[in-house]
């Protein structure tokens, strides 16, 4: 039996179309921010299939864990919840070690940014981001404040549902990620035109994590469960093809 | 009716927004919280290797440059060896380089910087060698998936000549977008890389 973590291949191609197009003219910005030409496709070499490998020791122990990374005089504000899950390729495989990376808006739909105007208020005990290595199952989880949803300039009366914003980093560069989480039951999500962009209802329901009664914490927090996948590799090792017949 | 494979569907991509500082370089955002942060200076005292910048904006359809994007390099190290497992090629390894780095466009001038060593060549596929290059990702506000390119070097004519994924690009005119051009200020060697994401010049995107 082979884990994905120890076997390295060419990634399978990329699916597109459980992705949103680069130009997406119902979120405005994508407009001037999406190339005009086709990507030319690579068949993978090292550089594609490799990717930087991170150490645990590079985190810090709290960096997990979003209610108590930033406190200072007191605990952030807001319904306090647990998220949790597993990064997977697309073989169904584990990806262990891989680097998970969020960040969200406080319960007000605040974000701790220079650059974010919202009124409502910054919370003095809410950073609002975290990291987390996968173990190896792949498994994942950190604590956090449910973020609030917030008006933005799309149209003049756009609001995100509340998201959390994810960075996923596996095994190979081929891999990287970056996507955003939404909650169960949210009646955002289906009027977002960032959700929107993605045309594929099954992907949509990726990105929604279901609220995980059996994995809350009693008298403490709520939970919810989010799965990640990655692209898959081929199982069999083409090193000499793809390295040059050594 | 045949069986179905029971492949997963990889997960949807979606923009990493204007705040993407927040969760990958929270200085940037305007706060401290981590020990230990993720930047865009990939070597140390002991790296071995040319020490070069590389620097540039990414320009939108407009012509305005984007002052919120966020890129990540992966390269080889000096000797053209990737700090990976799968990399096998019999080469060194640099304790002292990883070969990743992280970087985010200034807010005013949107300018973005790298400080790290001009990698080797490294084997491509079928033995075809690969001219020393850099792999880069860029994602911001607007990019609903993250865009891959590659930086390869003004002062590698012959090596860019015969490399083989330039020679994919059919356009000969395109492939110049992916060379950075070579200046040196003050003793230090920069390379000057931007990145056209839509119009005239549009750099040449990968789907890898
Ligand atoms: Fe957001």
């Amino acid at each position: 039996m082979t884990r994905s973590s120890d076997v390295y291949g060419e990634f399978y191609q990329r699916d597109r179309s459980v992705h949103p197009p680069a130009y997406a003219p119902d979120y405005k910005t994508s407009v001037l921010r999406s190339p005009s030409n086709s990507l030319i496709s690579l068949q993978n070499s090292l550089s594609e299939i490799t990717g930087p490998v991170f150490r645990q020791d590079e985190l810090g122990p709290l960096d997990n864990d979003l209610i108590l990374n930033y406190a200072k005089d007191g605990l952030p504000i807001g319904e306090r919840i647990v998220v949790h899950g597993f990064v997977r390729d697309e073989n169904g495989r584990p990806v262990k070690n891989a680097l998970v990376e969020v960040w969200q808006a406080n319960a007000g739909g605040r974000y701790r940014h220079k650059k974010d105007q919202y009124i409502a208020p910054i919370d003095p005990n809410f950073g609002g981001c975290g990291r987390v290595l996968t173990d190896d199952n792949g498994y994942y989880f950190f604590r956090t404040i449910k973020p609030g949803p917030y008006p933005w300039r799309n149209r003049v009366n756009d609001w995100r549902p509340a998201h959390i914003h994810y960075s996923i980093s596996g095994n190979g560069f081929a891999q990287r990620l970056i996507t955003q989480m939404y909650f169960e039951g949210d009646p955002l999500i289906a009027t977002c035109p960032i959700v929107k962009s993605i045309n594929n209802e099954e992907a949509v329901r990726g990105l929604i994590a279901p609220l995980d009664r059996n994995a809350a914490i009693q008298l403490d927090s709520l939970a919810y469960r989010f799965d990640i996948v990655l692209r898959g590799s081929r199982a069999t090792l083409f090193e000499n093809h793809l390295q040059g017949g050594k | 009716m045949v069986n179905q494979f029971n492949y997963l569907k990889e997960t949807a991509s979606q923009t990493a927004g204007p705040y993407v500082h927040i969760g990958l370089a929270p200085h940037q955002a305007g706060f401290d919280i981590f020990e230990n942060n993720f930047g865009n200076v990939l070597v140390g005292p002991g790296t071995k290797g040319e020490r070069i910048r590389i620097e540039g904006r990414v320009i939108d359809g407009s012509g305005t440059p984007l002052r919120d994007v966020l890129l990540e390099i992966w390269q080889a190290n000096a000797a053209g060896r990737y700090n990976h497992p799968a990399d096998k090629q019999d080469k060194p390894l640099d304790d002292d380089f990883r070969g990743w780095g992280r970087a985010c466009s200034n807010f005013e001038t949107g300018v973005y910087s790298f400080e790290t060593v001009k990698p080797g060549a490294v084997m491509g596929r079928n033995g075809r060698l690969m001219a020393p290059h850099v792999n880069l990702w860029i994602v911001a506000r607007g990019i609903n998936i993250g865009l891959n390119t590659r930086i390869y070097f003004s002062d590698e004519v012959d090596a860019n000549a015969k490399d083989p994924v330039l020679n994919l690009i059919e356009w000969e005119v395109r492939r110049k977008t992916l060379i950075a051009q070579r200046e040196e200020r003050g003793g230090e060697v920069v390379y000057r890389f931007d990145v056209h994401i839509q119009g005239d010049n549009e750099t040449v995107f990968f789907d890898i």
